[in-house]
C-alpha cells in the first residue's frame, strides 16, 4: 500500500500499525470462514470420511422438492413482507416528519425507537403470549362473546408475516422519516399552487424525493427478513418451513456440513444478488446505503 | 402540519387515528410481556389472578422467582462476560479502524471499506455457522495431524465472543467513523504548534472528542452483544448466554419467570439506550 504524498517513514509504519488490526478481523473472521464455507459447499461424500469436489450438494437442493420450496418460499414472504413493511411504514414517517412539530415529533420518534432496544426474543414472545389458543386476543374474543371457542393465531403464515413485519418496522420508519424531513415544504405547497391534488403531488414531489430512502429501507429490511431465525421459528412453529431454519438443522440436527455448507451459500447469494439489483436499480453505493 | 395547505379535518384525523392503532401495535407485545410478569398463575397468560413479587423474590418450586433460580441468573453472568468481551474487542477496533479510514491515504481505501461493511449483508445464522465451520476446520486439522485438541476452537464461549466482534466491529466502527468525521483538524494542528507530539495531540484532543461516540459505541455493542440470539445459538458450548435459555425455556413452556427476565432486559436496555440517546443528543447540539 503506497502513501500518496510525503512517503516517510514513520507515516508508512504508523499506517501499516492501523491496517493490521483490521485485515486481520476482515480476514480471518469474515472472508476467511465465508471461503471455508464455499469450500465444504463443494465436497461431496464418497465414501465414510472421504470426500471429493463436486457439485452433488447443489444438485441435490435443485432436486428435492423441500428445499427448493422452502427456498422459494422464503424468498417470497420477504418480499411480502418488505412492501408491507413500506406501506405501512410510509404514512407514519410523512405524519411525523411533516405534520408534527417540536416535541411530540421526537417523542413519536423515539416511542419507534425502544422496541427495537429490546431484544428480539422478548418481542417474539410478547407476540406469542397476545396470540396462542390461551392467549390475550383469543381470551378477550371470547370475553366480548365474538366466539365460543378458544381461537389458535399461531402457527400460520399470516402470523409469521405479521412478526416479519414487526420486527422490520424501524429500518423502513427512521431512514424515510429523516429523508421526508429533508423535503422543503415549499415544493409540497408548489405542487398545490400548480393545480396538484393530494394524489399527484405525493406521486410527483414526495415519492420521488423519498426514493432513496425507499430503496435502502427495502434493501435492508429485506436482508433481514430474509436472514431471519427467531420469528419464523416461534411463531410459525414446525410449519414454518423457513430456509435459515433447513440450515440449521442441516448442521446441528443432521450433523451434514457439506449439505448445510451449501444452503448457507445460496442464500448468501441470493441476498447478495438482491441488495446489488436493488443498488444498481436505483444508482445507489453500498458504503453509502449502509451507513 | 405544512400551515398554507388546507387540509381537511378528516384527513388529519385519519392520520392521528392510524399512528395511534400504528403504536399499539408497535407497544402491545412489550406491554403484555411486563404485565404477565406479575400475574400469580403458572402460565403468562389470561385470566388474572391477581398481583405478585413471586416471580421476582419466590425461594419455593413450583413458583420459582428469578433471584432463585440458578440456571437463569448464571446465564445472566454468562451473558455480562460474553458482553464485556465482546465490547472491549470491538471498540478498541473500532477505534483504530476510525483513524485508518478517516485520516489515513491509501490505495484500496474504499474497496477495503467496502469490505469493512460485509457482515451488515451476512445475515446472523451464515456468519455463525461459517465460523462454526472454520475453526473445526482448523481444529480438525490440529487433531489429526498433532493429536492436539484446541479446545478454544470448539463450540464455547470463546466462539460466542468471535462471531459477535465479527460484525459487531462494523457497527462500532460506523459510529466512531462518523464522530471523527466532523473533528476540526485544527484543533490538533494547534495542539503540534504548542510542542505536543503527535501521540500527545491525539491523546489530550482527539480522543476526549471521541469519547461520546466511544461510549456510544460500547453501549450499542454491549445491548447487541447482550441480546444477540442468531450468531450466538450456532456457536455455543455447554455455557449458555441469557438468550438461549430464554429459548430453551421458551420451547419446553414459558412460565412467568420469563417475562421477569424480559421485563428486567427492557428496563435495563431502554434505560441504557435512553440515556445514550439523550447525552449524545445534548453533546452534539451543544458543540
Amino acid at each position: 500500500m503506497a502513501i500518496k504524498g510525503k512517503s516517510n517513514t514513520p507515516l508508512k509504519l504508523g499506517l501499516l500499525l492501523l491496517l493490521c488490526p483490521l485485515l486481520l478481523w476482515l480476514v480471518l473472521l469474515v472472508i476467511l470462514p465465508q471461503l471455508t464455507m464455499l469450500n465444504i459447499s463443494l465436497q461431496e461424500r464418497v465414501a465414510p470420511r472421504i470426500y471429493e469436489y463436486g457439485l452433488s450438494n447443489y444438485i441435490e437442493f435443485f432436486t428435492e422438492p423441500l428445499y427448493w420450496n422452502t427456498f422459494l418460499r422464503t424468498a417470497v414472504m420477504s418480499i411480502i413482507a418488505t412492501i408491507l413493511t413500506l406501506i405501512i411504514a410510509f404514512p407514519i414517517s410523512y405524519y411525523i416528519a411533516k405534520m408534527l412539530r417540536g416535541r411530540a415529533k421526537g417523542l413519536l420518534l423515539v416511542l419507534c425507537l425502544v422496541p427495537f432496544w429490546v431484544s428480539e426474543l422478548v418481542r417474539t414472545y410478547g407476540w406469542m403470549i397476545l396470540l396462542r389458543e390461551s392467549g390475550v386476543i383469543s381470551s378477550f374474543l371470547q370475553y366480548i362473546g365474538f366466539t365460543e371457542g378458544p381461537i389458535e393465531f399461531l402457527y400460520t403464515d399470516a402470523t409469521i408475516m405479521l412478526g416479519l413485519v414487526y420486527s422490520s418496522m424501524l429500518f423502513m420508519v427512521v431512514p424515510l422519516t429523516s429523508t421526508l424531513e429533508s423535503l422543503d415544504d415549499s415544493y409540497i405547497e408548489a405542487g398545490y399552487d400548480l393545480g396538484g391534488n393530494g394524489l399527484s403531488v405525493f406521486w410527483h414531489i414526495i415519492v420521488p424525493h423519498a426514493k432513496p430512502a425507499i430503496v435502502s429501507g427495502c434493501i435492508v429490511v429485506f436482508m433481514l427478513t430474509l436472514g431471519n431465525y427467531l420469528t419464523p421459528i416461534l411463531l410459525g412453529g414446525k410449519s414454518s418451513l423457513w430456509f435459515t431454519e433447513q440450515i440449521f438443522t442441516q448442521f446441528i440436527t443432521r450433523f451434514n456440513w457439506q449439505q448445510g455448507s451449501a444452503f448457507g451459500v445460496l442464500l448468501l447469494s441470493i441476498s447478495s444478488l438482491i441488495v446489488w439489483l436493488g443498488l444498481k436499480l436505483s444508482r445507489q453505493s453500498f458504503s453509502k446505503v449502509m451507513s | 402540519m405544512i400551515p398554507s395547505i388546507p387540509q381537511s379535518a378528516l384527513f388529519k384525523s385519519s392520520f392521528r387515528i392510524y399512528a395511534f392503532i400504528f403504536f399499539t401495535f408497535l407497544m402491545a407485545p412489550l406491554v403484555v410481556v411486563a404485565v404477565f410478569a406479575f400475574n400469580d398463575s403458572m402460565f403468562p397468560s389470561l385470566p388474572w389472578h391477581g398481583f405478585t413479587w413471586d416471580w421476582f423474590f419466590s425461594d419455593q418450586e413450583p413458583m420459582l422467582g428469578l433471584f432463585h433460580d440458578p440456571q437463569l441468573y448464571q446465564s445472566i453472568a454468562t451473558s455480562f462476560l460474553v458482553a464485556t468481551c465482546t465490547t472491549v474487542l470491538a471498540v478498541a477496533l473500532a477505534v483504530n479502524n476510525a483513524f485508518l479510514f478517516e485520516r489515513a491515504t491509501f490505495r484500496g481505501k474504499s474497496v477495503l471499506y467496502m469490505l469493512m461493511l460485509l457482515p451488515l449483508v451476512i445475515p446472523g445464522v451464515i456468519l455463525g455457522v461459517s465460523i462454526l465451520i472454520m475453526s473445526s476446520s482448523i481444529a480438525n486439522y490440529f487433531d489429526d495431524v498433532w493429536a492436539i485438541d484446541i479446545e478454544l476452537l470448539r463450540p464455547g464461549l470463546t466462539l460466542v465472543v468471535i462471531g459477535q466482534f465479527a460484525f459487531i466491529t462494523t457497527i462500532c466502527t460506523l459510529i466512531v467513523a462518523a464522530r471523527l468525521r466532523s473533528f476540526d483538524l485544527s484543533l490538533e494542528e494547534a495542539a503540534l504548534n504548542l510542542g505536543a507530539t503527535k501521540l500527545q495531540a491525539i491523546r489530550t484532543i482527539t480522543i476526549p472528542y471521541l469519547l461520546p461516540a466511544i461510549i456510544g459505541a460500547a453501549v450499542i455493542s454491549f445491548l447487541m452483544s447482550f441480546e444477540n440470539f442468531n450468531t450466538t445459538l450456532m456457536l455455543v458450548g455447554s455455557d449458555s448466554p441469557l438468550t438461549i435459555t430464554l429459548y430453551d425455556r421458551l420451547r419446553e413452556g414459558a412460565t412467568p419467570v420469563i417475562n421477569v427476565v424480559s421485563l428486567l432486559l427492557m428496563l435495563a436496555s431502554v434505560v441504557l439506550a435512553l440515556g445514550n440517546y439523550f447525552l449524545s443528543g445534548r453533546k452534539s447540539t451543544a458543540e
